[in-house]
Parts: structure tokens; sequence; C-alpha cells
């Protein structure tokens, strides 16, 4: 039984029928992990304990105590900490770090909230600062569609995960699109969530007021379960919001107006936004033309098009790369050697201690975005850069407000590209934010966004659309990606890898 | 963006840029700092800054914390990953004022 | 060196901490004295993926001392991040409020050269404490002379309170620093304990030619926890001001340490020089709102405060505002006195202004004692003025009974009624009213001093006090000095 390919619906079924113990789910998981390490997607395993956790959530189900997610294995992205396991952030300055608590998202989905298991913690760009994985401490991680091309990042090891079935679900985090881009470039559907509606406690800060954590699956509905697991206001983080508790996937399979009449329209009364520039110069051909042949089929299920603009696309990157590398050159200065983390082996004072040890323990990107950072909080440039960039911000997400007068739903790329090959990019930084054009503005502005598959390249990658919704529309955007899913198979087309037996796996139980 | 300049940020961020590696870094965050100029030309009048996405959202304020103690006496575990302690305490390289 | 050619200008900042159960951004214990690290949660230890969440009894500490000084209240202020690095700053970097305080203005009022004097102030705003530094010599990894760190005061809630430079001499900054200090116990927002830590004061000081419009260079002297050390500190850095620029040297902006043992300020190592803070607005926190609602809330429940009750009793009983102010510096001493006017009439509020500001301020001040710690209650002090009052004692008399009355009281609890007719009684300390018997007295001493009636009727008015004086020793104190007075006047003069 290939556990792998199956839905996490399918595989709550048959936990739920017996047909299967998480305990032989989660060994069947940790096998294909270790049959498939060269693909660098976990930094992180720990056998025993994931078993312990498998264990508990079997009493659970035999007791009737059984949830929708109850048992079924999970990989996390290194950036959330976790007790049992270590927590980088594909970081040397946090290699073996042991955090006491666990991030308020694992504990969510872990054995005291859904009962899910973690197989383990997954490799991503250092800090979370990166599209393609490279920027870790710990390795590139190998796309499992063309083992020489980058997965996407930050969250590259989640998207290998479960693009190459090592992994049910994975959860990842999202600055600047790094859900989004590595699910695009490894043919998952992600989800970025309204900003604030999943607790960012325990998540290793990069750029407090962009980052979010979401779901990283195989399909709508799968993302769904998990948002059910993970969305909810946290005490412990001031920027979490206080919305009542709903069920994402509440308005799966419904039609968009509710008129179950008109069955071949269910996308009659949604309007999609096209944004003029998410279609302009730089968009290669072929990811053009999947989105469009894409958004042929919405049309044909009765979804109507409008063109809309959202003038300050390009903008959105100088105004990224103000923002996020200012607030992270302060989120990283905890990162001294005090407390925790790396300290440097040899130093002659306090001042060179700090020096060494963060300079020997950070990569290169990340001291790169230090730098800029503090250049634009520094006196004299705070005004020019900072300031500017968050007056820039609010025309982006006034622009939004504009175009959802227009339409439900904002739909265009997630990249510029499908996935290229490791090396390609990583002699240029600026070449490689310039990647994030159309990912970058939906967290600017704290909007809902996902990622979903819609087409294969020639070089056999996939290509991913984006939506981006309205705050608090996730549920909405869950639909309409369903309805797609149900009409195409582009979500279940898995990679050579995927497909392929590993050692150890003709057993089925 | 002048050398002189990075080292002063580099000593204000604590890293160590040795000379060998200055001339190239320049380069690189010269090239980062144009591409952020373009900020410039953006006509900003009137508009106040977006700190917080939530702030589109809902019109919110920081959330209040009732004065009690809720954490307890957990210096072991949260010292465990520490580089140097004696008795309790950190151990740092001696400060000098 | 001639400090008269030179105006000191001085603005203090004061950090105090505030009296909050748990920090100002974690569920943390903030009580003084636990073992290292014991009270660092891992917030305070800022262990990757901790978030700070703001203890609205900070808020409600820094609302009180708002309205207790007369200032606005922002109905919205910000947190921001102060960046830079030191072991005892485990985010590297302070949250602190930058551009949008959560008080603006305000002053306190000082009693300076007689007279009060309000002194006004920038700013008060909300900030967490550092962790501490133990200097002593602990081996580190490789040998090498280490510094311990203990994160337990990390996150401890503190308001800085900022005044504008509008002192112009040390003996002033003091005087507003016991004000301050007097202003906060008095608010139960700070415990003062300067010996903990709870008070500590930073010294702004410059100097300028006397008439000139423009500031000197100033130099900050930080951690000055006790009011000696503020006042020696400005003394000597106003001196090294001086002397440098009479020397023709040029004052360098920095920052200073007092060493209380070689009595100077020194500059403080390259921690604080060419320190760019990059302050910008904290994402992790959200506005602080403050409605007026809130403001009501805290205003209903605040103790009355020293501004009132010195308007109060200026206007009911006649009080100078000079003996008010005494009276309000501390919350024990006005809380002592309005339960001593309780007991008395209004008629006599003066005279027991008079006695609380003289001989019971000065027996306190003696024994390092507060109003509460006082061996004698308010009902003593009342029973005293009653006999006053009364005649049957008095004031010099009453003087003696007070003093025999304290120290009796500091060994053993006095009986609340009766102390003093107790004393009375078993001294035979009545004062003699009966005109007959002063007569009789008077008549004596008369006899005896002849001397000093001679010159008297000489015309030396003199000569009539030492008489008096005469008539007082041989009752023992206790003939009525009014009617000795009247008395002795008409034998003289009326024979």
């Amino acid at each position: 039984m290939k556990w792998h390919q199956k839905s996490l619906t399918e595989l709550g079924k048959a936990l739920a029928e017996g047909s299967v113990t998480s305990e032989a789910l989660t060994r069947y998981f940790l096998n294909r992990i270790n049959s498939l390490s060269e693909l660098n997607a976990f930094v992180d395993v720990n056998p025993e304990l994931s078993l312990e956790q498998a264990f508990h959530a079997d009493k659970l189900i035999q007791s009737g105590q059984k949830g929708p997610l109850t048992g079924i294995p999970i990989a996390h992205k290194d950036v959330f900490v976790t007790k049992g396991w270590h927590s980088t952030a594909g970081s040397n300055i946090l290699k073996n770090y042991l955090s006491p608590f666990d991030a308020t998202v694992v504990e969510h989905l872990g054995p005291q909230g859904a009962g899910m298991v973690c197989l383990g913690k997954t490799n991503m760009d250092e800090f979370a600062m990166g599209s393609s994985n490279e920027n870790s401490a710990f390795g590139p991680a190998k796309n499992p569609w063309n083992d020489k091309c980058v997965p996407g990042g930050s969250s590259g090891g989640s998207a290998i995960s479960v693009a190459a079935g090592l992994a049910p679900v994975a959860t990842g985090t999202d600055t600047g699109g790094s859900i989004r881009q590595p699910s695009s470039f490894c043919g998952l559907t992600g989800l970025k969530p309204t900003y604030g509606r999943v607790s960012r406690y325990g998540m290793i800060a990069y750029a407090s007021s962009l980052d979010q954590a979401g779901p990283m699956a195989k399909s709508a509905s799968d993302c769904a379960l998990i948002m059910n697991a993970i969305a909810g206001h946290d005490p412990k983080d001031s920027t979490s919001l206080a919305k009542p508790n709903e069920d994402f996937s509440r308005l799966i399979g419904l039609p968009w107006q509710g008129d179950t009449s008109a069955a071949s329209q269910p996308l009659k009364g949604l309007r999609i936004g096209l944004p003029i520039e998410f279609f302009a110069e730089g968009l290669d051909k072929e990811v053009e033309m999947s989105i469009r042949v894409a958004i042929q089929i919405l049309e044909g299920l009765g979804a109507e098009l409008k063109q809309v603009t959202l003038p300050k696309t390009k903008l959105s990157i100088p105004v990224y790369y103000v923002l996020a590398p200012a607030e992270a050159s302060s989120n990283l200065s905890r990162y001294d050697g005090v407390r925790y983390g790396y300290r440097a082996k040899e130093y002659k004072n306090l001042a060179q201690m700090y020096e060494r040890s963060r300079t020997e323990g950070f990569g290169k990107e990340v001291k790169r975005r230090i730098l800029i950072g503090s250049y634009v909080l520094s006196q004299g440039y705070y005004d020019a850069y900072y300031l500017q960039a968050q007056k820039i911000r609010r025309i982006i997400a006034n622009d939004f407000q504009a175009a959802f007068r227009e339409c439900d739903v904002i739909l265009g790329p997630v990249a510029p590209n499908v996935a290229w090959q490791m090396g390609e990019k990583s002699k240029d930084p600026t070449q490689m934010y310039l990647e994030d054009i159309y990912t970058l503005s939906a967290n600017l502005a704290g909007l809902p966004a996902m990622s979903i598959p819609c087409g294969m390249s020639k070089s056999q990658l996939p290509i991913g659309m984006q939506l981006i919704g309205n705050y608090f529309n996730e549920a909405q955007m869950l639909q309409l990606a369903d309805t797609f899913q149900q009409t195409t198979s582009w979500h279940k087309i898995m990679s050579e890898i995927s497909n392929s037996d590993v050692l150890g796996e003709n057993n089925d139980r | 963006m002048n050398t002189q300049e990075i080292k002063h940020l580099a000593k204000l961020s604590s890293l160590e840029i040795s000379d060998s590696e200055l001339d190239f870094l320049t380069q690189e965050l010269d090239a980062i700092i144009s591409m952020v100029d373009e900020l410039q030309a953006v006509d900003t009048e009137g508009m106040e800054p977006l700190f917080h996405p939530i702030q589109m959202i809902m019109a919110l304020s920081q959330p209040l914390r009732q004065d009690c103690v809720t954490e307890s006496n957990s210096r072991e575990q949260n010292m465990k990953s520490a580089p140097a302690q004696q008795s309790g305490l950190f151990l740092v390289p001696k400060v000098i004022e | 060196m001639t400090v008269k050619n030179w105006e000191v200008v001085i603005g203090l900042e004061t950090h105090t901490q505030l009296m909050t159960q748990s920090k100002i951004f974690s569920g943390a214990s903030i009580s003084f004295g636990a073992s290292p690290n014991e009270q660092a949660c891992a917030v305070d230890m800022a262990l990757p993926g901790t978030l700070p969440v703001l203890n609205k009894e900070a808020v409600n500490h820094a609302i009180r001392f708002g309205l207790a000084v007369g200032a606005q209240i922002a109905p919205i202020s910000i947190f921001a991040r102060k960046n830079y690095f030191y072991p005892d700053l485990p985010k590297g970097y302070q949250i602190s409020q930058f551009e949008l305080p959560v008080v603006v203005g305000g002053t306190v009022p000082i009693e300076f050269n007689g007279q009060v004097k309000e002194i006004q102030l920038t700013r008060a705003h909300l900030e967490e404490d550092a962790g501490k530094s133990l200097h002593d010599d602990f081996e580190g990894l490789h040998g090498e002379k280490s510094s311990g760190i203990d994160l337990n005061r990390a996150g401890t809630p503190l308001l800085e309170i900022v005044t504008e430079p509008v002192m112009r001499s040390a003996a002033e900054a003091v005087e507003y620093a016991k004000s301050l200090h007097s202003l906060v116990v008095w608010l139960g927002i700070c415990d003062g304990n300067m010996q903990e830590g709870s008070f500590r004061c930073d010294a702004n000081v410059s100097v300028r030619p006397l008439g000139q419009e423009k500031f000197g260079t100033r130099c900050e002297i930080k951690n000055l926890n006790s009011f000696k050390f503020l006042e020696e500190a400005i003394q000597y850095e106003v001196r090294r001001q001086i002397d440098l620029i009479e020397d023709g040297g040029v004052i360098k902006q920095e920052t200073r340490l007092y060493d209380p043992d070689l009595q100077e300020t020194r500059s403080m190592r390259s921690k604080e020089d060419a320190q760019d803070y990059r302050y910008f607005p904290d994402p992790d926190l959200l506005p602080l709102e403050i409605s007026r609602e809130w403001v009501e809330q805290i205003k209903i429940l605040m103790p009355v405060l020293p501004k009132d009750l010195q308007v109060e009793w200026q206007e009911k009983y006649g009080l100078s505002s000079y003996d008010t102010f005494l009276l309000t510096q501390e919350k024990k001493t006005a809380d002592f006195f309005i339960n001593l006017l309780l007991l008395i009439e209004d008629s006599q509020a003066k005279q027991a202004a008079n006695l609380m500001a003289g001989d019971f301020a000065s027996a306190l001040n003696r024994d390092g004692l507060s109003a509460e710690q006082s061996p004698l209650k308010p009902n003593h002090l009342a029973d005293l003025l009653k006999r006053i009052q009364d005649g049957t004692i008095s004031n010099k008399i009453a003087k003696e009974i007070f003093s025999q009355l304290w120290e009796i009281g500091k060994t053993s609890a006095l009986s609340t009624h009766g102390a003093v007719d107790e004393i009375i009684d078993k001294q035979g300390l009545r004062q003699i009213s009966d005109s007959q018997e002063i007569e009789k007295i008077i008549d004596q001493v008369l006899v005896e001093q002849e001397k000093s009636v001679e010159e008297y009727r000489a015309g030396k008015e003199k000569a009539f006090n030492s008489l008096v004086g005469q008539i007082m020793k041989a009752t023992k104190g206790k003939a009525n000095p009014a009617q000795v007075n009247t008395l002795l006047k008409q034998k003289l003069t009326g024979d």
C-alpha cells in the first residue's frame, strides 16, 4: 500500500477502520525518509521519539478518542522549535540547539493537540532567507522532480518531504513566498494564511510582521484539515488575532453561490481578478501558458474574469528587501553565543566573542541581510528607507483593497519560472530577489495566498498558480482550489521518486 | 556605500568582515541598495506607515496580560543549551566598564 | 576655577522599577533576591521563538504616575526596539518607547531654598530592565576571566522619567530626586528601595557661561543609586567640565560612570561610543491604546495626591505652603497628620502642623524612623495638644513631655489613652495658673532679684525677661507664661 500517495482523509479513515496503525504508518514514512536521505529533506530525525508519539496516538484511536488527524505523521519545518528534535532554522548558529518548549503550531498538531506524529525537522534556507534552500547550513536539498534542480525555498525540505512521499503533509512558513514558491516548484498545494491567523510563538523569527505558518500538502482539502488544527488565537503571541474558530473545509464541495442547480457551473458568481502586472514581461512563457489554460478551465466552471491592477508589484521587491532585513537584523541579534547556540572557539574579549560567533555561525545571505537591515534602520537612513517602505506598504495594501472591490479572488503566477538548476542563481543575490515578485505583496499586505499545481513544463517540472484572497477568506480560496482540483489532476501527478518503491516497502502493515 | 560605512555597520551588528571580503561585499550591498533606492521616487505624501498588516483588517491594540506569576523556575531546562555556565550564571568574557 | 561665572544645567532621567507581580512582557516573577536565573523564563532569556505580551498593571502604574504629575496620558503609545549588544540584554535589543511615550509632560514639585518650585518633566515611558552582570572572576571556557550573567532582572518593568534640563545645581537635582522618590512610593508604584536598584538616576550635566543661551555639551552620568552619590557625582562633573573648558579643552559628549571610592566620574568604555540604536516600532507588539475610561477607572482608585492635600490644608486650616509641603513629603507622614486632625479641633491644626514639623520631625530624623514607626501615635500628640490648649501644661513643658514619652515609647509600647496625663500627674507638671500662687512667687522673686528690678526701673527691658526667667525657674517651668507676663508687669508698674 503506497500510503504516501493517500490523502489525509484517506489515511484518517484507514486508521479509524484499523486497516493500519499509526505505528505502521510512522515506520513506513521513516523508512522512506531513510531510503531517500540523499534528497537531504530532513535535518533531524529521531525514530524513537516519532514512534513514541505513534504509540500514544494508537492508544487514543483504540480508546475511540480519534480526531481527523490523530495518528497521521507530519514533517515540521526546522523553523519551528520542538522539544524532542533539534531546532536550527537551517543555521550553524543553532546547530544542536534543543528548545525547552514546543512551538504553538507544533503543540496544536502534536500529541496534546490533534494527535499527529512528528517525523522530524525539515531542511530550509537559513533563517528562512532564501528561495532555493541553497542557503541552508546543512546542504542544499534536491527537488524530487529533478535532482539537479532546487526545490524552492525557504521551506524547501518540507516541500520535498511531501512531494517525494516522505511525509503525508508538512508545515512551512511564508515571509515572502516561502510556502507558495516551493509548493509551486514541487507540485504541492500550499497555503499562507491571513497574517495573525496562526500563532508565531515558537516560530524562529525572521521578519515578524511578515512571517506566517501554513500547511504544504497534496491537496486543498488536506490544507483545510491542517488549518483547522493550527489556526486560532494564542495569548502568547500579541499579534495573533482573536477570531473565533472556524472550519476551513466548510465550503469545500459547495458551489460558489450556494446554488446547487447548475452543477456544471460550480464557480458561477465568482469574479477572478487578473492583475495586469502579474502577466507582464519577465514571466516565463510556459508558466504563463499553463496559468492561462487553468484560467480557461475556471471560466468553464462559471467564473467571471476581470482585469485588475496592482501598480506597485515591481516595487514590492525593494519594499520587502528593506522591511524584512530590517526586522531580521534585530530579530537575529539574540544569536550571540551567550545563552545558547554557537560560540566561537577563539576570542580575546567579549566584543570578539560576539563578532566571531556570529560571523562564523551565520551564512553569507544572513549576514548580507543583517547589514542591509542595520543600514536601513540607521540614523539618517530610517526615514528614507524604512519609513518610506512602510508607507509604500500601505499603498500596496490599499491597492489590493481596490482590486477586491472588483473581484473576489486574485489569480496569477507564483514565480516567474519553474525550478532552476542548483547554483544557477546563487551568484547574484539580487537575481534571486527578483524571483519573489509575485509573492511578496501578499505578505506585505498580510493577505492569505495559496499555490496550486496547474501544469507541467516541458522539462517535467511542476508549475503552480497563485490565489490571493481578501483577509480571512481562506475557506473561499480552499473552496475554489478544491473545485479546480476536482476538475484537474495536476495535483495528483507524483514525481518518479514518489512513484517508485523504496527498500522494505512491500509490507502493508 | 563605502567600506567605512560597511565596517561601521558590521560593528553595529557585531559582525566581522575581513579585508579580503570587504570589496566583494561592498559590491553586493551596493547592488542591493541601488535596487532599494527605487523607493525614493515614490510619492508617499500623507501616507501613514503600515507597521502591522493587521491594521488593515481591524483597529487592533496591544492585548494586555493580567499581572500574575505564571512561570516557575525552569532554570535547568532553559539553560541546557548554554555554551558556558557556572553556579546558575551564564559565563561571558569579562565585561569591563 | 570660579563656579560663579558659569551656569550649571542638569536634567535627570530616573528609572523606577514598577511594583508588579510579574515582568512587563512575561509571566516570570520579579521578586528580589532569587537564585540566579531562576526567575528568567524562556521569554526573558530570549530563547528562539519567544514573544512579548504586555502586563496591564505596568500600564496602570504609568497612568497613575501621569495623573499624579498632571501629565498627558497618550491615548496611543508605541513600543520600540532599542538595538545594541550587551550580555545582560538577552534579545540584543531593549523593548522601550521612543517617539510616542505613554506619558508626556507633567511637573514634580520640590522645595528648594525655602520655596516650592515645579520641575518640568519631558516625558515618562515604559521599558524593560536588563539583567545583571556579576563581575566576580569566574573562569571561562578557555580559562579567561569571565563575568556571570543573571537574567532574573531582565524584563522587570521600568518607568523612565525624564526631566527638562531645568535644574541648576547638584543640590536642586537631589531635591528633585528625593521628591520624585517620595511621590512614586506615595503612589504605590515603586518600592523606592535604592539598594536593590528600584530607583536609579542618570544625570545629564552641562555648563555654560552665565548669560549664554546656548546649552553646553552635556555628559551623562549613569546609574546613580543613592542621593549622596548623585550629589557627589554631579559636583565632580561640574568641576571637571569647568576646569576642562577653562584650560582650553572641549567637552566630549559621552557617558560616564561615577566611582564612589575615588569620588570621580570617568568615561565608560565603547559600549556607548558612537551608538546608533536604530529605533523602530517593535513588530511583535501592537500600539498601546489607553482609553479615557481606563484613565478614569485608575483616577477613581488613586490615593489623594500630595498636591490636593496641600491645597486643602492651606485653605481649610490656613497652613503655609511650606508646612503643607513638608507634611506631604511622605505618605506615612501625611497619613499620620490626617489621623491627628481627626482627633483635634480645626483651630488646633496649625499647632499640630508645627508640632509635626518641629519636634516630631526632628525626633524621627534623629532616630532614623518613618512616621509610622514613631513611638508616639496620633492620639498621643492629640492629647498633648489638648493639654496645651486647656492650659494644663505650657508649650515648654509639652516639649519635655514629648521627649520623655518618645524615649519611653521606644522601648515599650505606650498605652493608647492617658499616657500624657500619666506623666503630667506623676511628675506634677501641671501648669500653675492660679493667679494668687503666681503672685506669691513673683513677690518672692522680686525680693530676691532686687538688681534686676532696679535695672528694669532704670529702663532696661532685658531685665524683664530675666525676671520672667527666674519666675519660671522657681516654678520649674510650670507657671503659665502668659499670666506671669501680665502679673509681673502689673506688679512692676502698678506698685
